[in-house]
């Protein structure tokens, strides 16, 4: 499992891996967003956090499509299912090396973006502790999208379509606990609902994953 | 007996391909699948290696005991060649790779990033990882493919000592390896699809 885990890392890090990519997106948007929007400190301050929950959840679906289709095409996945590993634990690996190279920098990336926003100086830690245990939950069940398309020549449309409804939850309670942070209110109990999101889905998702791909390979 | 495949029934994309098919594989046994293109030899060997499941029939002895290597190799093209069987052997929870490099004579390509190998080169790497999984039974679909006079004799020496250790190996391929081996021809097991004339493989991608 660790092998897997480093061997995703050191390719996600190599040219070409990918790495980046995601964070590139987010720091895209949030900086365009003050443009689009004008520069009226208060509006920007009060929309910061719903947009920058936002923009790492497209950033996070931006390099889902590469998450299992890269090891489907050049063999890997076959010769993963043949191996004595468990499919779960290699799923769970997976979405575990998704999300160090794509949400954790989302998460350390997001306090700096934040001073772009006008973001109230009560909002960043909550910010931070939203986007920290949200993002887990959208690599989870990227991974299970990812796994659901795997087998489909240009899946990454349908893999969009299948995903997003399932983040909506994740956004409408992250987005509400950076929120009500920003505001000075007090965010538990979004927070407690997200956390419970991120948990469920960690728990779950990963035996969903593996019987896709079990039925998708066949 | 290692394996053991009775009275096997395979579909691919849901038209039968092959029915009847049954046959034991000893250890120390080589046997060969001969069959014309698209009989069903690759459909049988991702069946027997679990990545496909039979409509009936049964395959004994299967479970985790199979190395399988197909068309793809499974070689990260960013990864060098010995990254990428360090890799496989943690995985089947194997450490050294120095034999599996010496008997494919990959030891001076071992710090090469994998996508700059030749074809041939690539497809040894993938046939040495078949001795770092530790598995008894080798399921080989077309192992010979792109390999010159020099690797394929590699291949059969691998093979050899694979044989002689108490592995097993069931190998589709058209070349003679020079093994000692029966050779299995599939073509009396083939299902009559009569929906679907031709033998291609269009009506199923």
């Amino acid at each position: 499992m660790i092998a897997l885990l480093l061997r995703d890392l050191r390719l996600a890090f190599r040219a070409g891996g990918g790495f980046g990519l995601g964070l590139a997106f987010f720091l895209i948007v949030t900086t365009l967003v003050p443009f689009s929007v004008g520069p009226t400190a208060e509006l920007l301050g009060s929309i910061a956090p719903g947009v920058l929950w936002l923009g790492a959840l497209l950033a996070c679906l931006l390099s889902l499509d590469r998450l299992l289709a890269l090891d489907y095409e050049d063999g890997t996945l076959d010769l993963l299912l043949t191996a004595p590993l468990p499919l779960e634990a290699a799923v769970s690996v997976k979405a575990l090396a998704h999300w160090l190279t794509t949400g954790l920098p989302l998460v350390l990336a997001a306090p700096l973006l934040g001073v772009l926003l006008n973001l109230p100086p009560s909002g960043y830690g909550w910010l931070v502790v939203s986007l920290a245990l949200g993002t887990p939950a959208l690599s989870v069940i990227g991974t299970f999208g990812a796994a659901l398309t795997v087998g489909i020549k240009r899946g990454g449309l349908l893999l969009s379509l299948l995903v997003l409804p399932l983040y909506v939850p994740t956004l409408i309670f992250g987005a509400e606990a950076a929120r009500r942070g920003a505001m000075g209110l007090d965010p538990s109990t979004p927070l407690v609902m997200l956390a419970g999101i991120t948990l469920g889905t960690i728990a779950l998702m990963p035996f969903a994953s593996a019987a896709v791909l079990r039925m998708g390979l066949r | 007996m290692l394996l053991s495949v009775q009275d096997l029934t395979l579909a691919r994309g849901g038209v039968p391909v092959l029915t009847g098919l049954g046959f034991t594989l000893e250890a120390g046994q080589a046997l060969i699948l001969r069959g014309p293109n698209g009989a069903g030899k690759t459909t049988l060997l991702r069946c027997i290696a679990g990545l496909q499941s039979p409509i009936s029939g049964a395959i004994l002895g299967a479970e985790e005991t199979i190395a399988y290597a197909g068309h793809a190799d499974g070689i990260k093209a960013m990864l060098s060649v010995r990254e990428n069987l360090q890799f496989w052997a943690q995985v089947f929870g194997k450490g050294d790779i120095a034999a599996a490099l010496d008997s494919y004579a990959l030891h001076p390509l071992a710090d090469r990033l994998a996508g700059t190998l030749s074809a041939g080169q690539k497809r040894r790497l993938g046939l040495s990882r078949l001795l770092v999984t530790g598995c008894p039974i080798w399921v080989l679909d077309e192992p010979t493919v792109s390999l010159d006079v020099d690797a394929v004799a590699m291949f059969a020496a691998a093979v050899k000592s694979h044989l002689a250790t108490g592995g097993a190996a069931l190998i589709a391929t058209h070349i003679d390896l020079g093994l000692e081996a029966e050779v299995l021809d599939i073509t009396p097991f083939r299902a009559h699809a009569d929906h679907y004339s031709g033998t291609s493989d269009e009506a199923f991608l």
